[in-house]
């Protein structure tokens, strides 16, 4: 997940950005006749990587789109967030919690030596030992032996079986650990790693489709050079030469390229042009929904926000918002609003949920229900919704404030902090005083990945705190459910729950929004909102 | 004249301690955990949290900080960004692209500047000159992100003349544009200045005196004129020099220049105290030596103006 910075704005902005849709139609005058010249080099927006080019340290899309072209895992997504295996043959498990994992034994890292099962196992142990500080680390909090507090040099859950087999034994059920094995926390790493993690950092010895153009091809704050990795033999064939992927600060940069032919694909929009790109770029516009879940959160131990008074609050609150009144005027329809609390391109996603209604703006029923609570105890003061003003949020707080405040017939206010992480210490230190903004990129096409880390009594994310054993033990069952369709059913019904209690408001799902050249064809985007570039034909 | 150089170079040292101190400071009491703001809106582990802490020394107390990072300095040593790169990398690569921009801005600064301050000074009153006064005066008025976006999407997308943004390795004709902007947005205060300056040396004596003597116009404009108007303008372009080194964020982002300016303001949004305060010293530095050229420069143009 720490792809995301869905706050950070300025920079990245919104980095998290983009897109990914599954319905996919992104792709304009793609197919004719696997035309394109395959050395062709495609270029496409990025930004500086936050950190060396190591995958368990490495949680931003700049870094991040760097390392899925260049390191091949067991699994890979297809754009529709569906699995498929790359390196690994087959991985199984009876009872969700002990994995066997078989690889392929003809991957070779560019340095020449084989991709075992060893390198899997060491890479995760890396990422996963606490004196590693490893941003990504808690990717394997679920791996038996895992510990935040002690350094554990060797997790205990996994083993290496002979070269191309290793077992991985969990601490606790999860029914999806085969899904998560596509995020790049799950990369493997080459023995020369070991010897010198500087150096792999700075120029990685790799076993994706590409692999850097040479010594010093990342060239820091400008763009980093991606050529074809003649000895990758998985199924992500690049039907080009190369990705240049261009390092913008700004992403009006990127766009003033993007018209004037001189990038190929770019996978943010800058919000002074979401008016007008679709006009700009015609039928090389993208426009889809995102695996990007946006609301805010009222922590249930504010006055008033908790018992039978706060069901019926958030109940009226939420109906009191008039989403698609928003996405229309504040957006320009570059969002979807949510019916939800996942995103619809995941699997298991849908919009007719139980209880779903709360989600849609509804004055009467709202007037109604704020009335009710207030006969147990008058509401007094203001409402605020707290968000960090470097992230391009002050519009839609202002307009869901406006849209509250004109219905309920009470003071509603956004309250701006100037940066990011001003706002993330008060939440994380639970020191915040009023409602404030959440968000939620995917780290893998998984409901339960919405659900789990945000809401799960005592989640590393759980913002407002929130507890209901209910919700909990639907996890739990839908955990230890090796059938995906059922589990997602358990996922479902634990989300009537959340629209029962509302721990936050649910508001749109972010789109991917983006655009490609006249000098490209196949542009797709991914479930996770990065153009498939690796199907990019150019000339 | 050596004493005079010897003294202005030791001014500098208490300028730099007074600076990095109060930067550091400022940074220090900027509020927010920048390494909580390297999860984004995932809750970190505290674990984790606390070690990375400890390794920028963000765990202790702001005057430990500060001397930690003076120690540094003095060895060479600027250390590490949350990038993981050495600071003194970074200003190595950042710092020769932003002084190829800002040079290029002045040439064109100058050209603009004395070119048609001299024209309009010797026709005061003219239609030329009225005109062209006009014509500053929108100039000095219009802000510097109107004129770069215009100046991006019409010459840059429209007509295609020039690349939009800079590419790889900074190369000189892609700086082109943004250093025509930025010579634009300037050059109206120089220009002024040397027209002014301009008139009022036409009335001197020794022109007269030139002229008297014989002299024709095209000796007597650009040897006896021209030279005698110049400190203004050269005073003026100096400071511009100092401000494209710090403020040309703006431009530098519109126009994605791996420079000075874009680093800086990343620095500051992540909260990198050493780069930030590394970026902010050697700008200081930068502008101390710009003044000191100009008052050496002094000399040079007017043998009048000598320092002891």
């Amino acid at each position: 997940m720490k792809r995301s910075r869905i706050g950070t704005g300025v920079v990245a902005l919104a980095a998290a950005g983009a897109l990914a849709l599954s319905g996919c139609s992104s792709s304009g005058g793609g197919t004719d006749a696997g035309g394109g010249d395959s050395s062709a080099i495609i270029t496409t927006n990025g930004s500086e990587p936050q950190n060396p080019l190591i995958a368990t340290n490495t949680n931003e899309v700049g870094g991040g789109k760097i390392l899925d072209l260049i390191f091949a895992g067991l699994v890979y997504y297809d754009a529709d967030g569906a699995p498929h295996n790359d390196i690994a043959e087959s991985i199984e498990s009876d009872d969700a919690i002990t994995y066997t994992i078989k690889i392929r034994d003809d991957a070779t890292f560019t340095d020449g030596t084989p991709v075992k099962a060893e390198n899997f196992v060491k890479a995760w142990n890396y990422g996963a030992n606490a004196a590693n500080a490893q941003l990504n680390s808690y990717f394997f909090e679920d791996i038996e032996g895992f510990s935040y507090e002690e350094d554990v040099e060797e997790l205990s859950g996994l083993t290496v079986v002979d070269d191309t087999t290793f077992t991985v034994k969990l601490n606790k059920a999860a029914s999806d650990f085969p899904l998560r094995l596509g995020y790049s926390a799950f990369y493997p790493l080459p023995d020369s790693a070991f010897e010198d993690m500087d150096a792999q950092g700075e120029n990685p010895v790799v076993n994706g489709p590409y692999k850097l153009a040479g010594e010093g091809a990342w060239q820091h704050d400008e763009q980093i050079e991606l050529v074809v990795n003649e000895d990758y033999n998985g199924p992500r064939v690049p039907q080009n030469g190369g990705v240049t992927i261009k390092f913008y600060a700004t992403q009006d940069a990127s766009y003033a390229d993007l018209l004037a032919n001189n990038v190929d694909v770019v996978d943010q929009i800058p919000e002074t042009q979401l008016a007008n790109f679709e006009s700009d770029l015609g039928d090389r516009a993208v426009n889809q929904a995102a695996a990007i879940f946006q609301s805010f959160t009222i922590p249930e131990r504010l006055e008033h926000w908790s018992g039978e008074e706060g069901d019926l609050r958030r109940k009226a609150l939420s109906m009191s918002i008039n989403r698609e009144q928003i996405v229309d005027k504040i957006f320009d329809g570059t969002r979807t609003v949510a019916s939800d609390f996942t995103s619809p391109v995941i699997d298991g996603w849908t919009d007719s949920l139980a209880g779903a209604e709360v989600l849609e703006f509804n004055e009467e029923e709202a007037k109604k229900l704020w009335a009710e609570a207030d006969a147990i105890s008058p509401w007094s003061g203001t409402l605020e919704i707290s968000y960090n003003s470097d992230g391009g949020h002050q519009a839609w707080v202002d307009a869901v404030a406006n849209s509250a405040s004109s219905v309920l017939g009470i003071d509603v206010a956004g309250k701006p902090y100037a940066k990011f992480d001003v706002l993330r210490e008060e939440v994380t230190n639970r020191t915040i005083q009023t409602g404030f903004r959440t968000g939620w990129q995917a780290d893998y096409p998984g409901l339960f990945n919405f659900l789990g880390p945000l809401y799960a009594t005592n989640a590393s994310s759980n913002d407002g705190d929130y507890s209901n054993p209910e919700f909990d033990a639907l996890l739990q069952e839908g955990s230890v459910d090796t059938d995906l369709e059922s589990a997602n059913a358990k996922y479902q019904q634990a989300q009537e729950i959340l629209l029962e209690d509302l721990p936050a408001f649910p508001l749109w799902y972010q789109n991917v929004t983006g655009g490609y050249s006249e000098n490209v064809d196949n542009v797709e985007f991914g479930w996770n909102s990065v153009p498939i570039y690796y199907e990019i034909t150019k000339g | 004249m050596l004493r005079y150089i010897l003294f202005r170079l030791l001014q500098v040292i208490p300028v730099l301690l007074g600076t990095t101190f109060l930067i550091y400071f400022m940074v220090f009491a900027m509020p927010g955990d920048p390494i909580l703001a390297m999860f984004g809106d995932k809750t970190p582990d505290p674990t984790v949290v606390e070690r990375l802490r400890a390794e920028y020394h963000l765990d202790q107390p702001f005057i430990v900080q500060y001397l930690l990072y003076l120690k540094g300095v003095l060895v060479g040593d600027f250390g590490v960004s949350f990038t993981g790169q050495p600071v003194s990398e970074i200003l190595a690569r950042t710092f020769p692209v932003t002084i190829k921009l800002a040079a290029m801005a002045i040439v064109f600064e100058l050209i603009l500047a004395i070119g048609i301050g001299l024209i309009s000074g010797l026709r005061k009153g003219k239609f030329f000159d009225n005109i062209n006064l006009i014509i500053a005066l929108l100039f000095m008025s219009i802000p510097i992100f109107v004129i770069a976006f215009i100046a991006q999407w019409g010459l840059g997308i429209k007509l295609g003349w020039f690349n939009p943004t800079v590419g790889s390795g900074a190369p000189i004709q892609d700086l082109l544009l943004p250093a025509i902007v930025l010579g634009v947005s300037l050059y109206a205060t120089s220009m002024r200045l040397t027209r002014a300056s301009v008139i009022d040396t036409l009335n001197q004596d020794f022109v007269r005196t030139a002229y008297a003597k014989g002299l024709r116009r095209g000796r007597v404009v650009p040897v006896h004129v021209l030279r005698n108007s110049l400190i203004p303008t050269i005073t003026n372009t100096a400071t511009d020099f100092g401000i494209l080194m710090v403020g040309a964020t703006v431009t530098e982002g519109i126009f994605n220049v791996p420079g000075v300016g874009n680093a800086l303001f990343q620095a500051i949004i992540k909260g990198d105290n050493s780069l930030v305060v590394s970026f902010v010293t050697f700008m200081v530095l930068i502008y101390l030596g710009v003044n000191l050229i100009v008052d050496l420069l002094y000399a040079v143009l007017d043998p009048r103006i000598r320092y002891a």
